[in-house]
């Protein structure tokens, strides 16, 4: 792992909402075009940890940012344009939310704020972003319906679309499986093992196994430290370094 | 034991009465004002000689002539209608721009000061508001525009304005906060401006609380009366015609509801001009009837969507 190829370096991040500490010095880097698994229970900082990278934080009025995240070798706290920034970045939150919007309007609001207006451009883009989220066929007949009428699953591929539609470099996903259905989740994972080609992926999940099936490496966070990043075949092994990630991998707690 | 005390149920039947009764009392006191109002007016109503057409499309209002008295009262309706309007067009804008500031763009300190200042100016009383108007206001407009007097259509909105603005704010800022934040979340993790997300994202999910804010500051703007009464001149006057500018805001009108406030303590009991001041009433409870109305139809119709 040489440090100049890596898509994103977080070097010392800490991070505390007034006096509480949430995320306690974490380094690590995530490579390009690999999926990377984040696992651990909740009050873990895997939410926050996402938050800093898109730098969405900056919302939270209380929150303090120590530490470093470069992504390409740029610290993403000095970057010109925030929002430009924000774009090379897909986020998918664990509730699907659905805009306001109509499904097409969901998935061609940011390509549009960002001053696409050609038609044509914007339906081609509309139609890949929902293809790539396997969520095309079920509703290229009502696109101009309300996308908050579709169900839960559906509209969580509408985020997944919605993340694609600004061609992200980077794409987090954070706990997406929560509120949808197994046969759902796994065609959403299909559809990920598909984008990795195009784009690196945070794959933050709630479920061990999803990150066995699809991570190429997992980071293992508990109370906002870092106890174990590895190839997740050696963190799934049992005989990962550390005996707190053996066990919870292996279900003792969590 | 399974049998509950004797006590225990008792209490219980009574405070279920008790808040039966209170949630009934609001449909009946509306029924039993409107009953009322409706009651002080039906003489004049059943009479025979009061043409209710006439009533509402001539302008000559004469109440107190001895030989003729004349009862129109489009003038009124003209000056409830201008005012209100112009102060819509004026407060409409500041207070939702305030709304907006408030809950997405200030420091929740700056927050903080600024909605204790805006509850602060909900509480002006609004005879204190009509005093601003009649000497503040009335020389600002003199100097500003040369009228003859001051007591204006402009004069009246601008005071209706102020007021009706706090009640848009608090409500429409309620609206905004009402949107979950994982809206505005997922809005600018796209990457787009935080003005492009208020305005594609944040209004359209808080429009129908939007929409409640603005009518409850119109129908403020409707039956504030001593305010107006001060402000607008009292001059029974149409104030707009068929040419541009259509409105004339330097003239001065009276209003349905300072005509009410001014002449009812003149009259007669059960006089004909008594009367037709409730007709009067009749008609701002169906005006704001009305406002409220379509109000919860527009809201049904973009739920409904």
């Amino acid at each position: 792992m040489v440090a100049e190829t890596a898509k994103l370096n977080i070097d010392g991040l800490k991070l505390s909402y007034g006096s509480k500490q949430v995320i306690h010095g974490i380094t690590f880097d995530i490579q390009p075009n690999e999926i990377f698994g984040v696992i651990g229970p909740a009050q873990s900082g895997k939410t926050s940890m996402l938050k800093v990278i898109n730098r969405t934080i900056d919302f939270t009025a209380d929150a303090h940012v120590e530490g470093t995240v470069k992504m390409e070798g740029q610290n993403v706290f000095h970057v010109k344009d925030v929002y430009e920034y924000r774009r090379r970045i897909g986020m998918v939150a664990p509730l699907p939310v659905g805009l306001p919007l109509t499904i097409y309007d969901n998935v061609a609001f940011a390509p549009r704020s960002f001053g696409m207006k050609d038609k044509d451009q914007l339906d081609e883009l509309v139609q890949r972003c929902l293809e790539q989220a396997a969520l095309w066929d079920e509703v290229k007949d009502r696109l101009d319906t309300l996308g908050t009428m579709l169900s839960g699953g559906q509209q969580q591929r509408l985020t997944i679309a919605r993340a694609l539609s600004h061609q992200p470099e980077v794409l987090c996903l954070d706990e997406f499986s929560i509120a949808i259905d197994p046969v759902t989740t796994m065609k959403i994972e299909d559809v990920l093992k598909e984008l990795r080609n195009e784009m690196t992926i945070i794959l933050v999940t709630n479920l061990v196994q999803q990150a066995r099936r699809l991570a190429d490496r997992t980071m293992f966070l508990l109370n906002g430290d870092l106890i174990e990043v590895d190839e997740t075949e050696k963190i799934f092994s049992g005989n990962a370094q550390e005996t707190k990630t053996n066990e919870f991998v292996s279900g003792a707690f969590g | 034991m399974l049998q509950r005390s004797k006590y225990k149920v008792i209490r219980e039947v009574l405070i279920e009465w008790i808040i039966r009764i209170c949630g009934i009392s609001a449909v009946v006191f509306v029924f039993a004002i409107f009953l009322f109002v409706f009651w002080q007016g039906k003489g004049l109503i059943f009479s025979g000689d009061f043409d209710f057409w006439k009533f509402l499309t001539t302008k000559e209002w004469y109440p107190a002539s001895e030989n003729n008295p004349r009862y129109g009262v489009s003038a009124l309706i003209a000056g409830t209608v201008s005012v209100t309007v112009l102060a819509m067009i004026i407060a409409v804008p500041f207070g939702l721009g305030a709304a907006l500031f408030i809950s997405e763009f200030c420091s929740p300190k700056l927050k903080e000061t600024l909605k204790i200042v805006i509850e602060l100016l909900a509480a002006i009383p609004s005879v204190v508001w009509g005093f601003i108007g009649l000497t503040i206001m009335n020389h600002l407009i003199m100097e500003l525009f040369g009228a003859p007097i001051g007591l204006t259509v402009l004069n009246g909105a601008i005071i209706l304005a102020l007021m009706s603005v706090p009640i848009i704010v608090s409500i429409g800022e309620d609206a905004l906060q009402a949107v979950p934040d994982s809206y505005r979340e997922a809005g600018i993790g796209l990457g787009v401006t935080r003005w492009q997300m208020v305005y594609k994202v944040l209004l359209p999910a808080a429009k129908n609380g939007l929409l409640a804010a603005v009518l409850l500051g119109v129908g403020r703007a409707i039956g504030e009366t001593m305010a107006v009464l001060m402000a607008t001149g009292h001059a029974v006057h149409i104030p707009f015609d068929a040419e541009f500018p259509f409105l004339h805001g330097l003239d001065s009108v009276r209003t349905l509801t300072a005509t009410i406030a001014a002449e009812l303590g003149e009259t007669a009991r059960d006089s004909s001009h008594y009367q037709v001041l409730f007709i009067i009433g009749i008609l701002l409870f169906t005006i704001t009837f009305a406002v409220n109305l379509t109000a919860d139809l527009i809201v049904k119709g973009v739920k409904g969507k």
